[in-house]
Parts: C-alpha cells; sequence; structure tokens
C-alpha cells in the first residue's frame, strides 16, 4: 500500500472506483469526484474526519493540504496527526485533497498554502486537533459498541481497549461507525513531552520511490490523447509578440498547432514536446520589444542607488533617534552593500497540463499553492472556480517559485481552451525558466554606525533601497510600506526579528521597483537583511579591534533566544580556541520564518585566491521539533542553496532580458565545493518555528565574514564569484 | 524502425534522428524516471548507463545508438529497488525533491561499478549532479556506505525506520 498509496491515495483510489482509472506507464490518473460520491458509490468506508480516513484493514489515510516539495511536509504533518489519533505508523499514508474539495467543503483543510516555512508552524493546531478528534470519535464508536463509557478506554497504535472488560478492537472494525458520529467539538491536545511519533527522527514517507523513478511529478503526467506544448514568452520583460509566422513550422513533424498566448507569448502544439520545442525553435517570432528593450543591469543599480539617499523612505524598526546619533558620533563606520537578482532554478521547470471544455477546466500541476492555482485557472478559463479543480503532482523544487504566481498555470489554460477537451502537458524549457522567473529581489543598503569612544555602538541607520516582493507579486499594501522587506530587522517579536538592541536605531526602506519580477524566493528578504547586518557587525568589530562574538554579545542580552543559538554554533566550532593552520571563521545569526538559526563557517583561500568552506557549525531553535532528522536535511539543503546564492547566484539584465539562461551560466554549488555541515537542532519550546527556510540566511554572511577573517577582503556586493579573494 | 536495447529489452521507436535519448525514453518509451532538467548536459537528472558508463542522455541524438548497446535507465538499475546504491538512499533518506536523484543513483551506481572503494575525491570527480535541494552530504554519505559495505547506521543519522513504509524498505 505505502509505495502506491503515497504516490497519491486519493488519485488511485478514485480513479479505481469511478472506473476513469488510466494506468498509463504506471500512473493512475486523476478524475475529479468528490470524495463523499466516491466513498459512497464503491462502499468505501466515509473518512472519520476531514483529516483522517481508516480502511477496514487498518490502513490509515491522512489528508495533507500543504504541497510537498522535498521540505518533508508530507511525513511532519502526518507525524502530528498520528500522534494525537494514537495510530500505528506502519500503516500511515497521505494524500492531497484538492482546493476544489477544500471550496466545496468551506476550507475545512485550510490554507493550501506552502510558502513562508509555514506547512507546520501554522497548521500544527488544527492538524493535530483533526488527529485527536479522530481518535476520540474512534473511540467513542468503540465504547457504544462494548456499551461502556469512553472513558474507560483507552487507544494506542490504532487498538482500542477496555481495560475493565479485556476488550480489544482495531481503529479499522469501528471506523465505518466512527463516522457517524458527532465531530467532537471540545479537543485536547497531548503535551508535546508525551509525543511518542512527532518528535522522532523518523523516516520520510516518500522516500522509495524516489530512488527507482516511480515518483510522477508534474512533468512526467500521462492523459490520453494528451497533447506537449512548448512555449516562448518575449524575452525582454514587458514585451510583446509583434508577428509570427506560423506557417513555416506547421508541416513538421507532429506540430498540430501554433497558438498566441495572451500578449506575449507563443506555444506550438505537437504530440511530443521534443517535437513541438524544436517546431518552436524554429518557429519565426518578431517581438514588440517594448520600454525595457534597452534595460541593464547598470541601469538598475543606479536606480537603486538613488534610493540609498532618498527623502522618500518608510521606517520598518526605530528607537531613539539614529540620525542625530550618528550626526554627532566622534567616530562613524559606513558601508554599502547589495544582493542580486536570483533565479528559484527548480530542478524540475515550470510545468502544467489542462484541459478545457466550455463546462470545465482541470489542471494538473507542481503547485505550492493548490488553491491559488486554481484561482489562477478559474480565471484563466473563464469558468467559476466551482467548475474548476487542480490536481497536485510532486514538485520537482518549489523554492517559492510555484507559489504566489501562476503564470504557467494561466498559460497552460490559455493553450488548452484552443483546443477544448484535449488535455495539454505545457513544459517550459530551462531557458524559459531562466529568463522568466519571479526573481530574489534586487537591493541595495547603507548601513552608518554611530561609535562612542568606547567603540559602544551609539546608533545604527540601515537604509534599503529597492524591490518589494509583496509589490512585484500584486499583493495590497498600505501606505507604501511593504513590511516584508523588513525581514530579519523587526522589532522584539515572535517574528523575524532583529537579534539586536542599539540606543538608537532607524532601519528605513526606499521603494525602487524595477521592471524585473520579484518573487518569494526561499528565505526571501531575510537573506540580504542578514548579509547586511552581520557583515556589517563584523566590520565595526574589525574596525574597533573587537571580537566578533564579544561585540554581538553586548547587544544581544535582551535577546536570549538569538543569543543562544549563536552562542551554540560559537561553542561548538571552537570560537575563541585556534583553527587548524590557514582555516578562519565567521559567524551570523538570525531570526525568520519563526525560528532562530546562527552559523560558523570556517574556510581557507589559498594563495590564488581559491576558497575552500570547510566546515559549517548551524543552530536551529525552532521552538518545538517535529522531525529532527527532517531538520538537519534542511539545515544542510539551506547551506546549499545559501552557498549557491553566495558564491555564483546573479541574473543580470541586458537589452532588457536577463542573461543567465541554462545551468552553464547560472552555476549553482555542486558536491566537491559542499563543505561538512555539523547541524545543532534545539528546540526550546513554547512556540512553533518554520525550518525549511531560516538557515539559508546565515549561510552567505557567515562565510563572507570568513573569507574577512582570512583575507581581509570585506565583499559587500554578492556574487562571490565577480571578486578576487587573492591577496594583493 | 528503429530499436534501442533499454533495460534488457529491445524496444522499438520512432522519433527524428535528432532527438536525444532523454526524449525517446520519455516519450516514446514512457520511462519517465530519467528527468529533463537543462537539456545541455549540465546538471545530470537525465544520467543513464549506456554500457555501463554514466551518460548524460540530453544532448544525445538517438541516431548515434545502436541496438547493441545496452541502456540502463533508473528504472531498470533494479527490479525492486534494491540495487545498494538504491538502499542506501533510502536507509538515510538521501532524496529531498527527489527530481535529481534518478540522475544522482545512476552516477552513484556508475561510479561504485568503476570504483566499488569509491573516495571522497573520486565522489568529487564523478558526481557533478546539479541538486538545488540540497541533498549532496547525503549522497556523499550513502555513497560511502556502499563503497564501505558498511550498516547505514555507520552514516549516523539515526532514522527510525518503522513498519512497511517506502522508507524502510532498505
Amino acid at each position: 500500500m505505502s509505495r502506491a498509496g503515497m504516490r497519491n491515495a486519493a488519485v488511485s483510489r478514485r480513479s479505481f472506483l469511478k472506473g476513469a482509472s488510466l494506468a498509463l506507464g504506471g500512473l493512475m490518473v486523476p478524475f475529479a469526484i468528490p470524495f463523499d460520491a466516491a466513498a459512497q458509490e464503491a462502499g468505501i468506508p466515509p473518512e472519520v474526519n476531514a483529516w483522517v480516513v481508516v480502511k477496514p484493514d487498518d490502513t490509515i489515510v491522512i489528508r495533507i493540504a500543504r504541497s510537498e516539495m522535498g521540505q518533508g511536509t508530507l511525513t511532519g504533518l502526518a507525524q502530528l496527526v498520528a500522534e494525537e489519533l494514537d495510530a500505528d505508523w506502519s500503516k500511515v499514508s497521505t494524500e492531497y485533497p484538492t482546493p476544489g474539495q477544500n471550496l466545496a467543503r468551506k476550507r475545512v483543510w485550510g490554507s493550501f498554502s506552502t510558502g513562508g516555512s509555514r506547512g507546520v508552524r501554522e497548521s500544527h493546531e488544527y492538524v493535530r486537533k483533526g488527529g485527536a478528534a479522530a481518535r476520540m470519535m474512534l473511540v467513542q464508536a468503540a465504547a457504544d459498541a462494548w456499551g461502556v463509557p469512553a472513558a474507560e478506554c483507552a487507544a494506542a497504535g490504532s487498538v482500542i481497549t477496555h481495560a475493565a472488560s479485556g476488550r480489544k478492537t482495531s481503529y479499522g472494525k469501528v471506523a465505518q461507525a466512527a463516522g457517524k458520529l458527532a465531530i467532537p467539538a471540545d479537543v485536547k491536545l497531548k503535551d508535546p513531552k508525551d509525543w511518542k511519533l512527532a518528535g522522532k527522527r523518523l523516516a520520510r514517507l516518500d522516500t522509495v520511490d524516489k530512488t527507482t523513478g516511480a515518483q510522477i511529478y508534474g512533468m512526467d503526467l500521462k492523459l490520453p490523447g494528451m497533447l506537449n506544448a512548448a512555449i516562448k514568452d518575449c524575452p525582454v520583460f514587458g514585451g510583446k509578440v509583434k508577428s509570427f509566422d506560423a506557417a513555416a513550422i506547421e508541416k513538421r513533424p507532429g506540430v498540430k498547432k501554433v497558438v498566441q498566448v495572451g500578449d506575449s507569448a507563443v506555444a506550438v502544439v505537437a504530440d511530443t514536446w521534443w517535437r513541438a520545442r524544436t517546431a518552436l525553435d524554429a518557429l519565426p517570432i518578431v517581438w514588440d520589444e517594448g520600454p525595457n528593450a534597452k534595460l541593464s543591469s547598470a541601469d538598475i543599480a543606479a536606480m537603486l542607488k538613488e534610493g540609498l539617499d532618498a527623502p522618500d523612505a518608510v521606517v520598518g524598526n526605530s528607537n531613539g533617534d539614529a540620525r542625530a546619533a550618528i550626526a554627532s558620533a566622534k567616530r562613524k563606520v559606513e558601508a554599502v552593500y547589495s544582493y542580486p537578482f536570483q533565479n528559484h532554478a527548480t530542478m524540475e521547470v515550470m510545468n502544467a497540463t489542462a484541459r478545457w471544455t466550455p463546462e470545465r477546466c482541470e489542471v494538473w500541476t507542481p503547485t505550492q499553492n493548490g488553491e491559488a492555482a486554481l484561482a489562477a485557472a478559474s480565471e484563466a478559463a473563464g469558468l467559476p472556480a466551482a467548475k474548476c479543480d487542480v490536481y497536485k503532482l510532486h514538485l520537482g523544487g518549489g523554492f517559492g517559485r510555484r507559489g504566489a504566481v501562476h503564470d504557467w498555470v494561466r498559460q497552460a489554460v490559455a493553450i488548452a481552451k484552443e483546443l477544448p477537451g484535449t488535455p495539454v502537458k505545457l513544459l517550459w524549457t530551462r531557458e524559459e525558466d531562466m529568463q522568466h522567473g519571479r526573481y530574489h529581489p534586487i537591493t541595495q543598503c547603507k548601513l552608518t554606525a554611530a561609535l562612542d569612544e568606547k567603540n559602544n555602538i551609539t546608533g545604527l541607520h540601515m537604509r534599503i533601497s529597492g524591490q518589494s516582493i509583496l509589490v512585484s507579486v500584486g499583493m495590497a499594501i498600505k501606505d507604501g510600506k511593504d513590511p516584508a522587506v523588513f525581514q530579519g530587522l523587526n522589532a522584539p517579536g515572535p517574528e523575524a526579528s532583529i537579534g539586536y538592541t542599539f540606543p538608537n536605531l532607524l532601519i528605513d526602506h526606499a521603494m525602487r521597483n524595477p521592471p524585473v519580477p520579484a518573487g518569494f524566493w526561499r528565505g526571501v528578504n531575510l537573506n540580504q537583511n542578514a548579509v547586511y547586518l552581520e557583515c556589517f557587525l563584523d566590520e565595526v568589530a574589525h574596525a574597533t579591534k573587537q571580537d566578533p562574538l564579544a561585540l554581538r554579545r553586548k547587544l544581544m542580552a535582551n535577546h536570549p533566544k538569538h543569543l543562544a543559538v549563536l552562542n551554540a554554533v560559537a561553542e561548538k566550532a571552537g570560537w575563541g580556541k585556534p583553527a587548524p593552520k590557514g582555516v578562519f571563521r565567521g559567524l551570523a545569526q538570525t531570526m525568520g520564518f519563526g525560528s532562530y538559526v546562527a552559523a560558523c563557517a570556517e574556510v581557507s583561500v589559498n594563495k590564488s585566491g581559491k576558497l575552500k568552506i570547510h566546515r559549517i557549525v548551524a543552530a536551529t531553535d525552532s521552538g518545538h521539533a517535529v522531525n529532527p532528522q527532517q531538520i538537519e536535511a534542511q539545515v544542510e539543503g539551506s547551506f546549499v542553496y545559501g552557498l549557491s546564492a553566495a558564491l555564483y547566484g546573479e541574473c543580470t539584465l541586458k537589452d532588457g532580458r536577463v542573461e543567465q539562461t541554462n545551468f552553464d551560466t547560472y552555476v549553482p554549488l555542486k558536491m566537491d565545493e559542499m563543505p561538512k555541515v555539523e547541524t545543532i537542532v534545539m528546540p526550546s519550546g513554547g512556540f512553533w518555528g518554520g525550518v525549511g527556510e531560516p538557515t539559508i540566511a546565515v549561510a552567505a554572511p557567515a562565510v563572507l565574514n570568513a573569507i574577512f577573517a582570512a583575507t581581509g577582503k570585506r565583499v559587500r556586493d554578492l556574487p562571490l564569484k565577480n571578486h578576487s579573494l587573492k591577496k594583493a | 524502425m528503429p530499436q534501442l536495447n533499454v533495460n534488457g529489452s529491445t524496444r522499438d521507436f520512432e522519433a527524428e534522428d535528432d532527438t536525444p535519448l532523454l526524449w525517446v525514453l520519455r516519450e516514446q518509451l514512457g520511462m519517465t524516471g530519467t528527468k529533463y532538467g537543462c537539456g545541455v548536459a549540465q546538471c545530470g537528472a537525465c544520467t543513464v548507463h549506456i554500457d555501463g558508463e554514466a551518460t548524460r542522455s540530453c544532448v544525445l541524438p538517438v541516431s548515434a545508438l545502436n541496438a547493441k548497446q545496452k541502456i540502463v535507465t533508473i528504472e531498470g538499475l533494479s527490479k525492486d529497488g534494491s540495487h545498494p546504491v538504491q538502499k542506501a538512499w533510502a536507509a538515510l533518506d538521501v532524496p529531498q525533491c527527489g527530481f535529481c536523484q534518478s540522475g544522482m543513483i545512476m552516477a552513484a551506481a556508475a561510479l561504485l561499478k568503476q570504483k566499488p572503494k569509491a573516495t571522497d575525491a573520486d565522489i568529487d570527480a564523478a558526481m557533478t549532479n546539479i541538486c538545488r535541494c540540497g541533498t549532496y552530504n547525503r549522497v556523499r554519505a550513502a555513497i560511502k556506505v556502499v563503497a564501505k559495505g558498511a550498516d547505514p547506521k555507520s552514516a549516523g543519522l539515526a532514522i527510525t525506520h518503522v513498519g512497511d513504509h517506502a522508507g524502510s524498505k532498505a
């Protein structure tokens, strides 16, 4: 059960039921049948509640609303439900409800949005209550059958016992009766100290199919009669299609249709994708490159530079009077930093399969937010959401690209509309993916510190100039302020708060939005803000001949959780003790996505300027730790993502288009450069933090600070590849 | 009709000569375990074995192959996920999103066939596949487990496998 079941139990069951199962290449194809109707039709026991289905053979299906994209959320959320359910973990599998079902059931599964490391931290309570309520109903059903009070019965490992009479039954035997009971309103959750499944280093539920090629990603979907589409959007941002010569390629083998998509893209539909793609490459297209035809990275840098001293800034965090402190300071330290556009570069490029008829539109796609995908499909289809649905397929990476903006879904639906009734799979090329990303926002930052005669920081002004993600993705902001810009720099509080206290502080933002689409990129604004603040504090420490750890500690007395992770890495890394010969250390800490993180990097730079990152010690306090081995995997992965960004990640603009078109020009970190990572998982309890993103932000500053220690070179503009580390 | 020998079977297919092997596997032969990542032999998601050599199939025109050459894809590496590399991968929960892992596993299996006691330097040289989730350290740990013929527990990850879940098969 588990292997096929994990792929998508909902898919196979519903398909089987409706006789609509289409086993092509082993894949069962989902069709839209509501759970209840499907269950009724086949006489399968109905769900116990929205979160839990127990089958007569005691196998348990836990419904997961959030999307699995590698971060382990299927397993972590299932652990939380199964914990409260007192389930036999060996019989647990998971399935996705569809966003259409969620809509039809008044959002019984809550949000589908899978971003901001929110999977566990924002749904832990209601998913655990779902599991606990199901357990109470199962126990009640057994008690009813035995004619005893439920309070006399106990549940463990999917078995219910009535100790007084020695009777025993299993969840599978009472599930049908349990499903008919009212869902209890008063549900008590376990104290985390009593957890048996949550908090444990359990293996993921979705591993084996990923080792055999059996895992189906969006790109792998096959439907009967399906056609394939390749697309080219105008490479210049804001450009349009002027004309194209469809006749030039219409006779190529397999080509079915050439379609203009919106006003900026052209797609070729063919029997196979390779034929569609090669035909598209041969299609003469004339672009109207529009107002950005000459836009370059230098133009954007100048636009941001102006913002560093401009009067039109909004304040994100302040206390005291930083400007006055700086004006009257004995000594000042000032520096300007910058952070570039970066592409998510998910390993699986954007794709969606759509089938449109005048009555119904269905979309199969890897998405981080099924509900947002449904909204996009509905709009593009010209049909109400109730007449559409989205079937989520496994994501070959998300990193934020597949969450807020479903541009590829709109395209797929627009193409499918031209071929009513025929499913069309749209698959981007890597080149399309590189040139039509939703990029990491570009910003610059000027930091000015005022120092007294004892080298204490008496004031800090941090001026950020640059792009707003919220504005770029079309989210509402108030009074010209994008609060997300200040991630990691907020006033003390539970989210993304600054870990230091300065007597006078001003952090403000001059919004400058170049015409390049920005998006939520794993780690979001924490990434650049941690580089700016953590590297600058390192600069102040060196400028004033203070130990970087000692200087931070002085500023962190009011921030014990931030300090605890920093102390943990410093201690484990041996800060203050001699490093191996030629090896130098750098520190960084930050707080975001609800968690406190820190890192100590150990690097060496040889005579020719070649950097080697030897070791990273990292610490995470996420409050609770649902699966520590998966937290470790996320922390390690965060360093790959964060170091890829720090060392190489940069999208540059020339003639209005992104210059990097594939992995030969946009180079991620590879295995030979990957340092050893030692992860300290140190949950302090009492809160729920995310783990997929926060650590990314400390990767770059820890390494940059270590590089300064090794070379005396302060790199203030990422990525590192643009700088020589060779000693002068 | 042209033919290929894939996973021990001779298969007919129909495609233009310049079609890369990757797309014949995925679109003509219905084997989607081998992935498209870049199309320019940079990322390794499309890695298959041709006569035992790890080969990036996205830039290899199918016309360059004949039916005598033995092509092995992730689907044919073992019948049931029991290749030592696959078992080590499952034991150490290596994959995250998993998209690059077919290519990683095929590259690792070819490396270990050639160098059964692969060292870190061998791993660095052979494993140039791109993973964006960041599984590199577990990939390395899994290869070392196989190279040493060691118990996966020696990797020190202390992962608990319960029951007959996919992950517990190793």
